[in-house]
């Protein structure tokens, strides 16, 4: 193995590639040995996709790497829950067994288009519903920093990967927290855009109104890069928006002198772990030296997110997750009687415990007689959920917290807790709910973990997380770091 | 609150079932899922509309042009049966409406 | 005891666009199964629905035809149910905030008029198509999934069959009309279901419902709910009670048959569609598209009796159809007198389409070659005998008239000079026809005129033969 993606970044491979000091085959050759010799202890991938990926690579290299194609030749990882045309997509069901799609997620192709290498498909909580990538068909995916661990989730698989240098970066999706809770986790940076920058088209829907395609890497500007190419209003996605995407890498200038940053007295309660707080106030000093001005403000609506966000998640899911009939595609129970056999016993038996539940949730706050009480009520009060935000950031550039109440936890600890594996997601389920970019980078080891520290800004205003983001990144150099248990593993 | 009966109420909407075993379970998940939703009710949403969608957008449309995307092929590529360029599925017993 | 019926009605319509309501997928009709459907209309995981802006219009366009009024703000929502023509197992449709709402229609039966209102319209997806196979299998062919639709829901306003076929054919007709549809029952681009209860005259309180399946023509609609309405009269009658289910019209004995008895309502769990944004529909776009409505049947027909003083019978045959109406207008307006133009395409325009079984748009007949040959007749250029040999040439080649004519020999000779001497000399040859003449046998002046047109080869002017004929006898 060549390639040691705990030092390099698709700035530097990119470099490689184009002043031939390697060629994209060789990369990506080298990007399936780290994964064949990694992933046994992190169970990262659900799908590695070598042949489809040694192709992409070879087409790369006889087109020639250019200056200006920052992607063509880096070899990326995507979460099994976006559409790869020709390659397994299982969302991590055992409903969508054997599925292989016959077009591609609008990341994909643009993704393709910009000549990255797709290596493979990457594990998660099925349906991304969770916080752990337990609730895996294919069995849990394991922490690079302490394989006892969870990477968190539902993108533990793009995170994992990417923290245990399978690969330099990996596409996610969050919709309440599934990017950013385990970059946390896993000691790097994550990325969700503002509902809406990122074309849903070919992400496999769990909350429609929530959710959104991002990134992982180990740097801020590996994202920057990737989301620059995956950003942009689409044709068809009726929800993305029609605004220009912004030139991230220049706004990542490195000063961050007088911009006003707010810190909500919530994010620091009593239910986030003391060395949490302790790691957010060094982080909030490393902000201020940087120049930036940190207040304490009230997002007063904070303690409803939770109740909120399962609510209204839950019932577009249920809603989302019917189309899972056996009919057309994926699983079928066998020795089906009638219709209503079809229907029940491939759900039934194609469906983990906690797809179930959500959909039992869903089901039920949207039914008669208890929509106007669930549903509707959860929508009134995400109204104002959003409210909190646009009062704050009329005089705040970003809002700054932990991402999450505490590091990363055993496997099998709250599994079947549903209600408290649920409040773990309270930091960052506020951003979805509110459709603004929020992103979580690497604040520090406590115990040995890694945990985050959470970037909120304004719709549209990614550019300001990268630019905090980057600043704050070469201030604590955290990406020098290796996990304990990937160490000999080079 | 919700009860047993309504669990599996809302199972026979959702086409899951569950085992006597199972249905006590999730019932007991479903009411801790459910008492956790509850705590809305402390809001006073007043007068406040309901936030379905966060982009701001209206009027997005499609100009009414054909295109061709899939062959029958593709289509019918994952179909667990089929036949005839059709997708074959068991009958329905009760031979009920189903159609707009 | 007596009972009042009390009538509603559901119609679908599919709209008349190139595209599906949320996909790019071609709306046809005929195609091989699953051939005419992309991932979309599949419910592939992943797929978004992408809205068409012409079905939405055309959903405005018919209700404000309707009378209706176009709601401003509005949504989609999503109609859960599991069905395998239902490939998202959710039907994207307007339940909270249907696109119209408050209109109605004047039907008329037995003299009488009446405003049937409508509750509301909206747009929708239609669904796949299952056909049941006799081995416990169904099949399903997706081409039809995703058709826009426009559902008219009427007010419980219609008290009887005939009013319900009435309030129907007014519903079709004004459609047609707009050309948003085709609104054909027998491919299915007009659907009708309906529910019908009665209750004891005098009563406040409706009566239990059943809804009607399976109702492929306006017939079976009004024969269906006239066989229910004395069906659920007997079942009072005798003590019984109506339960609320759905009945099948069967077409050989007329009458209906129970499909299922419903027990509770039907639980959609309707909530907004998330995928689309919603709609600030602005009075500049409804204003615009009311702009491009055609003039509705019974404007025409106004006008037609008013402006251009055709019997009320040739106003509503005219307006029988869009196409037909629209004819006609232009038949006049390329210089036809309108009871001449009325003439011809109520005898030999229709004569000829129902002999045919075409529509007139499968002719080759265009108003200006219409207009052109009523023309030739009028100014004398042609006889009305020949004209019919002309109408023939006509409708089934693209042919001008006047050159046609011109070119066979067939313009009409009106030339007293040329004329004179034929007649004279038929004179001269038929001296027993000039005595009876004179004698006051009318007679004669028929079997004269019959020669002069044999030697013309009928070309002769028989208004001109006539006159000349007359003065050249009297000189004898």
């Amino acid at each position: 193995m060549s390639t040691n993606y705990f030092e390099e970044d698709i700035t530097s491979l990119h470099d490689a590639l184009v002043n031939q000091k390697t060629t994209a085959a060789q990369l990506t050759a080298d990007t399936l040995d780290q994964i064949q010799t990694k992933d046994k202890q992190t169970k990262a991938f659900i799908t590695v996709a070598a042949d489809e990926a040694k192709k992409q690579a070879a087409a790369a290299d006889t087109q020639g790497i250019t200056a200006d194609r920052q992607l063509a030749g880096i070899p990326i990882a995507i979460k099994d829950n976006i559409i790869t045309d020709g390659i397994l997509t299982t969302a991590a069901s055992k409903i969508l067994t054997g599925f292989i799609p016959v077009y591609d997620a609008t990341v994909t192709s643009r993704l393709k288009e910009a000549g990255a290498v797709l290596v493979g498909k990457t594990n998660m909580d099925e349906f991304a519903m969770g916080s752990s990538t337990e609730n895996s068909y294919y069995g849990p995916t394991h922490n690079a920093w302490d394989l006892d661990r969870v990477p968190g989730g539902s993108s533990g698989g793009s995170a994992a990967a990417v923290a245990a240098g399978e690969v330099v970066a990996a596409l996610g999706s969050d919709t309440g927290g599934s990017i950013r809770q385990p970059a946390a986790f896993n000691g790097i940076f994550g990325i969700k855009p503002t509902y809406g920058r990122v074309s849903r088209w070919g992400l496999i829907a769990f909350g429609s109104s929530l959710d959104q395609i991002g990134v992982l890497s180990r740097r801020v500007k590996d994202s920057a890069i990737v989301l620059q190419q995956i950003a942009g209003q689409d044709e068809n996605d009726d929800t993305s928006l029609p605004a220009l995407v912004p030139d991230y890498l220049a706004a990542m200038d490195g000063n961050i002198k007088g911009l006003r940053i707010a810190i909500p007295e919530e994010y620091l309660g009593e239910g986030v772990a003391q060395g949490v707080r302790d790691a957010i106030e060094k982080a909030v000093d490393t902000l201020k030296k940087l120049g930036a001005t940190v207040d304490t403000v009230s997002l007063p609506h904070t303690k409803y997110a939770v109740p909120t966000y399962y609510l209204i998640a839950s019932s577009e899911a249920s809603s989302n997750l019917q189309r899972f009939d056996g009919i057309r595609y994926g699983f079928r129970a066998k020795d089906v009687k009638n219709l209503e056999d079809v229907y029940v016993r491939t759900r039934s038996e194609g469906f983990g415990d906690e797809v179930k539940r959500r959909i039992m949730l869903g089901t039920f706050s949207l039914s008669a007689g208890f929509y106007d009480a669930y549903f509707n009520k959860a929508a009134k009060v995400r109204h104002l959920i959003q409210d909190d935000f646009t009062k704050v950031f009329a005089d705040y550039d970003l809002i700054v917290g932990p991402t999450t109440p505490t590091p990363a936890f055993k496997i099998g600890e709250k599994v079947n807790d549903p209600v408290t594996m649920y409040m773990n997601d309270i930091l960052t389920i506020p951003a979805n709910l509110a459709g603004i970019p929020a992103a979580s980078v690497p604040a520090g080891l406590v115990d040995g973990m890694p945990v985050g520290l959470q970037l909120m800004a304004k719709p549209m205003a990614e550019a300001t997380i990268f630019k905090v983001a980057d600043a704050f990144e070469a201030a604590t150099q955290f990406y020098t770091q290796v996990p304990t248990a990937m160490k000999g593993e080079k | 609150m919700i009860d047993r009966d309504q669990v599996a109420h809302v199972a026979g909407l959702a086409k899951l079932q569950f085992t006597d075993d199972q249905l006590t379970a999730f019932t007991k998940q479903m009411e801790d899922i459910i008492a956790m939703a509850d705590q809305l009710d402390e809001v006073d949403v007043g007068d406040t509309t309901p936030m379905y969608q966060v982009t701001n957008l209206s009027n997005v449309f499609r100009e009414d042009k054909p295109e061709h995307w899939q062959t029958r092929t593709q289509l019918l590529q994952n179909v667990p049966e089929k036949e005839a360029g059709l997708i074959k599925v068991p009958s329905i017993l009760d031979n009920g409406e189903g159609e707009a | 005891m007596n009972f009042k019926t009390t009538i509603g009605l559901e119609v679908h319509v599919e709209l008349k666009t190139k595209t599906k309501m949320f996909s790019p997928s071609p709306v046809t009709y005929g195609e091989a199964p699953n051939t005419a459907a992309n991932v979309i209309d599949f419910g592939f995981p992943g797929v978004l629905p992408r809205v068409n802006k012409n079905a939405y219009r055309l959903g405005i366009m018919v209700a404000l035809a309707l009378h209706a009024k176009v709601t401003n703000e509005t949504h989609f929502d999503r109609k859960n149910y599991f069905y395998p023509d239902n490939p998202k197992a959710y039907q994207i449709t307007q339940q909270e905030r249907p696109l119209g709402t408050n209109g109605w229609v004047e039907i008329e039966v037995k003299g009488k008029k009446k405003k049937i209102g409508i509750h509301e319209l909206h747009v929708e997806e239609d669904a796949g198509k299952n056909t049941h196979g006799a081995s416990g299998y169904s099949y399903v062919d997706l081409n039809r999934q995703g058709t826009p639709l426009v559902e008219i829901v009427s007010e419980p306003d219609i008290a009887s069959p005939d009013e319900a076929y009435a309030y129907l054919e007014q519903l079709r007709q004004i459609i047609l009309f707009t050309g948003a549809s085709d609104v054909k029952m027998e491919e299915g681009s007009m659907r009708v279901d309906t529910n019908i209860s009665i209750a004891p005259i005098g009563s406040d309180t409706l009566g239990t419902k059943a809804e009607l399946k399976n109702l492929n023509s306006f017939a079976h609609v009004r024969d269906g709910l006239a066989f229910e309405e004395k069906r659920q009269a007997e079942v009072l009658m005798a003590g019984g009670e109506i339960r609320q289910e759905t009945r099948r019209f069967d077409e050989p004995t007329g009458t209906t048959i129970l499909m299922r008895v419903k027990e509770g309502s039907d639980d959609y769990r309707y909530f907004p569609e998330p995928d689309i944004p919603p709609f600030h529909i602005s009075q500049e776009w409804i204003d615009e598209i009311g702009s491009e409505i055609p003039e509705m049947p019974n404007k025409r027909r106004e006008r037609y009796v008013n402006d251009y003083g055709l019997p009320e019978y040739d106003a509503s045959v005219l307006t029988a159809t869009k196409e037909m109406s629209d004819f006609f207008d232009a038949t006049v307006k390329a210089g036809a007198p309108a009871k001449q133009a009325a003439n011809w395409l109520m005898g030999n325009v229709n004569a000829y389409l129902n002999e045919q079984q075409v529509d007139l748009s499968a002719t080759k007949l265009t108003p200006d070659h219409l207009a052109g040959m009523i023309k030739l007749v009028s100014e004398g250029t042609i006889s009305s005998k020949i004209a019919k040999k002309v109408f023939q040439e006509i409708i089934t080649s693209d042919t001008d008239p006047r050159a046609w004519v011109e070119q066979k020999g067939l313009i009409q000779q009106s030339d007293p000079a040329v004329l004179t001497p034929i007649i004279d000399s038929i004179l001269d040859n038929n001296g027993q026809s000039i005595e009876d003449f004179k004698n006051g046998k009318d007679r004669a002046v028929g079997f004269l005129v019959g020669q002069i047109m044999k030697q013309t080869h009928g070309k002769a002017n028989p208004q001109v033969v006539n006159q000349i004929l007359m003065a050249e006898l009297k000189k004898r």
